[in-house]
């Protein structure tokens, strides 16, 4: 697993990238009420805006984390947003993301780093 | 100019429950607690919340009388102040001559003097404002020596009720001096939440031990300023900066409740033409509720049409987010008077996109007041 400075974290699941937030930016942001996602099948470069997320206090957008096309999104998050404050590394992942280019993801830190990012 | 922000007597108190820390109003203060947000809020419903608000503004403004200092008040307010019996408090607001609102406040009849709380972003200009306006012989004080507490919800009264009885006795404004902590608390039945509560004026070499002998009761949590945003926009109740500021009028505001018919009749208020005229004709925006359709919060800022695709504004959200109590995103917000009715469906811009909210009464929850 990598995780981004912008407290998201990408997985690799058959050719896959899953894309969600971390424990971190789940606890900072507090009990999430609302979660926008993009359409399936939608093409995305990274940095792009994809998703938005609000809490009951504030909007935060979420970023494609690498180019590719959204293959899935968690229609659960919709349905109960509180599911990522849950479990946002588990069932409150965000989207899936045929990549273009893997190597996009080494461009990432791993947990070890992470961890000492927000310590 | 060091950029510090000042600490209340209840800083590390704060910190030692875990509090996160943010700027408000010149202060650090709680925007919440581990609980969060949503819990914060929804316990504050069904139990007690205790709230630091010792950012507001305490001032006393005394004179020969209190018919005195009151005569001299009712020249600034569209309030009665003269005959707001001793004892009791009145919600208010100071208005400019264009009939905008400077701050909004309560004052309270303390027997031979008035007691006063503002706005914490006010207080300087308050405080400048009274001295320029009001006659030498009557003192403005800024009470710098006390702190502000606010005891919120169902539970409030028999919490207080453990220190001591006869506070069953006290009504909705009604403002006594009790005993709290071994010291000599003001206690005024009132509050921003809604619900039935106390805020309690208590000298700041108290203050902390009041605030843990409150604390240490099962139904009291101490609540942070997220939840106290989110109380008080299910309350309906306006926040200065945001739902009312210099521009608007309290009539636009819906806050006409807060002028008594002696001062409708008479006038003699700062911006009085304005403010009477918008209550006989009807102003041309009011204040209204908005509930979303759809699920996304609208906050403040957002933009306001008739229709999916019109292009002129009809009216902007002042105060927008997210109700735990009504478990659905609510605003607030001004739209021209011909939209007010509740129920009508108008757009919110959000993100670049018009989704459909409807007007709706406020309050979306309560009140729950002890009258």
């Amino acid at each position: 697993m990598k995780f981004t400075e912008e407290h998201e974290w990408l997985r690799i699941e058959d050719d896959l990238v899953v894309v969600g937030i971390t424990e971190h930016a789940s606890t900072q942001l507090g009990d999430i009420v609302f979660v926008e996602l993009p359409d399936e099948g939608q093409t995305v470069s990274k940095d792009d805006e994809a998703a938005v997320i609000e809490s009951v206090k504030a909007a935060s957008d979420i970023l494609a984390p690498i180019d590719g096309e959204i293959v899935e999104v968690n229609q659960a998050i919709i349905d109960e947003p509180s599911k990522i404050n849950e479990d946002p590394l588990g069932v409150g992942w965000f989207f899936k993301v045929k990549p273009d280019d893997l190597s996009q993801m080494d461009d990432y830190m791993d947990e070890r780093s992470y961890n000492k990012l927000i310590s | 100019m060091i950029d510090e922000h000042l600490r209340t007597p209840f800083y590390d108190l704060h910190l030692k429950k875990g509090a996160k820390m943010v700027p408000f109003g010149g202060y650090d203060m709680p925007v919440q607690y581990p609980l969060g947000v949503m819990k914060e809020h929804l316990h504050t419903r069904q139990k007690a919340g205790l709230f630091d608000v010792s950012h507001m503004g305490q001032l006393v403004l005394r004179g020969k009388n209190y018919e005195q200092v009151a005569a001299e008040l009712e020249a600034l307010i569209p309030m009665d102040v003269i005959n707001l019996k001793e004892g009791r408090q009145r919600y208010g607001f100071l208005t400019n001559e264009n009939g905008g609102i400077r701050d909004d406040i309560i004052f309270a009849n303390r027997g031979d003097h008035i007691f006063m709380v503002v706005n914490a972003a006010c207080v300087g200009a308050d405080l400048a404002y009274f001295r320029e306006k009001i006659s030498p012989e009557i003192s403005v004080k800024h009470l710098q020596n006390r702190s502000l507490l606010a005891l919120q919800g169902p539970m409030a009264e028999d919490v207080l009720a453990e220190h001591y009885p006869a506070i069953c006795n006290m009504k909705f404004m009604d403002l006594e001096t009790i005993p709290l902590a071994g010291a000599e608390c003001w206690v005024s039945r009132s509050g921003y939440t809604g619900e039935d509560g106390f805020e309690i004026s208590t000298p700041k070499t108290v203050a902390v031990d009041l605030a843990n002998l409150l604390v240490e009761h099962g139904d009291v949590e101490l609540i942070g300023l997220g939840a106290r945003d989110s109380l008080r926009l299910e309350a309906g109740l306006c926040l200065y900066g945001n739902d009312i500021d210099l521009r608007t009028s309290p009539i636009e505001a819906g806050l006409e409740w807060a002028i008594q018919r002696r001062r409708r009749d008479k006038g003699g208020f700062p911006g009085a033409n304005r403010i009477l005229r918008d209550l006989a004709d009807g102003p041309a925006k009011k204040r209204v509720g908005l509930q979303p359709i759809g699920r996304a919060p609208m906050r403040e800022g957002s933009k306001l049409f008739e229709t999916e695709d019109s292009i002129e504004e009809i009216g902007m959200i002042t105060s927008g987010g997210f109700g735990p109590t009504v478990r659905a995103p609510i605003s607030m917000g001004y739209v021209s008077s011909r939209f007010a009715q509740p129920d009508t469906m108008i757009f919110g811009e959000v993100r670049g996109k018009r989704l459909p909210v409807k007007t709706a009464k406020l309050p979306f929850t309560g009140p729950n007041f002890k009258r």
